[in-house]
């Protein structure tokens, strides 16, 4: 039991030296680092704005209260595009992820030196790079529009369903596969009779919790072109139409909830 | 021989939906709507094709990335993205305890409980670039609305993880701290602190991690960073530097999340 000296008897401490020792010293350099990066970020910061700032803060919300409603009618459109931009987003994003997945996990992969890693940095690079970076790469290359978003929202989705879809089957029962191998079943039929009922609801479950993430992301891809509600909330804020903005944020705020809501129903009727 | 045999029944896979009416319904639901979208979603193939060429172009660029024309604001944006990564990482982290801890039904009042997950409520609602958006306008251009952005969405991922496990703890622990006359603070640091700490060291170290990543993103709106330098690199079709910044940003997510792996499975 760790014990400090105190008026000549030893008292109980939660810690011993060495432990308080390093604690000590991960504090200190969590603290040199952090006023490190604050001197980084002050010398590029025009700090009279910042005093400004509840100045500003003040005045974008009397411009944003009371939201334009009459502007709703412009949005409907948006909305809907936003609305595919993440569904289908999702579902070509489950398609490709399927089998990316299967040859990722380690107990279906044809090939562990060859398909294995192919897979995983087909994953990673799609996970590291976020849907907005691909959508700023993709309206160069495609051209602003929907078909943007929808392929960004593909890209950047592949890696997270692959991720959790291969870890989901690493997990199943070897049993049940072992029985449908047993029967002289073929590669597919143990595949379909011995694998993907018992990852079905994973991978329900995993596309619903994806669509309701692309539905959060997907509102503001147009904020780089790539189609959805937030070309409208750029034009708004570029012209500085805050009362507008702010309806926006409504009808975003609206839907996420909603998605989120349908999202948890649906996980929670699988679960 | 029974009526059975005349009719010999096949063994058939049981249906993923049981209810034959939900599943009809789902199928049926999902048809219109793949229908209704073809139909709105225009696509401009020709666009697509003429795209084509430099899409091709883009990828080749990541066989020969080009770090060194624009080295100098690539060095300078990603050491903004990281000094934003950290200082928002521990200011998020330092705001999100005392909200954490307020948003535990076990340990706190129905007041402050609802406050505090009112705070969280807001902080998830919006995503990181609205949010950035907003900052951007009230604190100007640069790293700090960048900074306050990514801190503000820490609050609602870590103060929001760290309410619920709280609220998970083992009362038994709580009760024996309590049972020798101690303080609400004292209760905190030796009944709650040790059951959540290794945790929120694991949370925080993961949440470094997607504010890395976001700190790419939100300097496409003018919050600073590397996002900033990114876009310019696109918007000047200077794919090798575009490339090669994205290079740099997959292994640095790669590193930190091998390293918070590393320290997260040693740490539970």
């Amino acid at each position: 039991m760790p014990t400090v000296e105190k008026d000549g008897t030893r008292v109980w401490a939660r810690r011993d030296r060495a432990t308080r020792l390093r604690i000590w010293l991960g504090w200190l350099v969590g603290t040199v680092v952090f006023v490190y990066c604050w001197r980084i970020i002050g010398e590029s910061t025009i700090w009279s704005f910042v005093w400004d700032a509840p100045v500003q803060a003040l005045d974008l919300a009397s411009r944003m209260v009371p939201p334009r409603w009459s502007y709703i009618g412009r949005i409907w459109r948006p909305l809907w595009d936003t609305i595919n931009i993440a569904t289908l987003g999702t579902l070509f994003a489950v398609l490709f992820a399927t089998p990316v997945a299967f040859l990722a996990a380690r107990n279906t992969t044809p090939s562990r030196w060859l398909a294995r890693p192919l897979a995983l940095l087909i994953i990673v690079s799609s996970r590291s790079i976020n849907s907005l970076i691909w959508a700023l790469l993709l309206v160069l290359i495609i051209g602003p529009s929907v078909a943007a978003g929808i392929v960004a929202i593909t890209l950047r989705s592949v890696g997270f369903v692959g991720k959790l879809l291969y870890e989901a089957i690493e997990e199943i029962d070897k049993n049940q596969v072992e029985a449908i191998t047993a029967t002289g079943a073929s590669r597919l039929q143990v595949l379909l009779f011995g694998i993907a009922p018992q990852i079905m609801p994973a991978f329900a479950g995993i596309a619903v919790y994806r669509w309701d993430i692309n539905i959060r992301e997907s509102t503001v891809l147009g904020l780089v072109g790539a189609g959805g509600i937030g070309l409208e909330l750029q034009s708004s804020v570029n012209v500085l139409a805050w009362n507008q903005v702010t309806l926006i944020f409504v009808t975003i705020l609206a839907s996420v909830v909603l998605s989120e809501w349908v999202s948890a129903k649906v996980r929670h009727a699988i679960i | 021989m029974n009526a059975h045999a005349a009719t010999p029944r096949v063994w058939r896979k049981p249906p993923f939906i049981a209810d034959p009416r939900l599943r009809w319904a789902i199928c049926l639901g999902a048809l219109g709507y793949l229908v209704l979208s073809y139909a709105t979603v225009t696509v401009n193939w020709g666009r697509v094709l003429e795209g084509m060429g430099r899409g091709a172009e883009f990828v080749l660029a990541f066989f020969r990335p080009d770090f060194v024309s624009r080295w100098g604001e690539i060095a300078e944006g990603f050491a903004e993205s990281l000094a934003m990564t950290g200082s928002s990482t521990v200011l998020g982290v330092m705001v999100s305890v005392p909200i954490g801890l307020g948003g535990a039904r076990n340990i706190s009042v129905l007041p402050v409980y609802l406050v505090c997950r009112g705070i969280i409520a807001l902080s998830r609602a919006f995503q990181e670039v609205i949010v950035a958006i907003l900052f951007v306008a009230m604190f100007g251009f640069g790293p700090f609305a960048g900074m306050l952005t990514l801190a503000f969405a820490t609050i609602g991922f870590l103060a929001k993880l760290l309410a619920e496990d709280i609220e998970a703890i083992d009362p038994a622990q709580v009760e024996a701290i309590r049972a020798t006359g101690a303080t609400w603070l004292q209760l905190i640091n030796y009944g709650v602190e040790p059951q959540v700490a290794p945790r929120l060291v694991g949370l925080s170290l993961y949440r470094l991690d997607i504010n890395f990543r976001e700190s790419a993103v939100i300097g496409i709106v003018g919050a600073g960073g590397i996002g900033a330098t990114l876009n310019t690199a696109f918007d000047r079709y200077e794919f090798e530097t575009a490339a090669a910044i994205l290079l740099i940003i997959i292994a640095i997510v790669m590193l930190a999340e091998y390293t918070s792996g590393y320290i997260r499975r040693r740490l539970i």
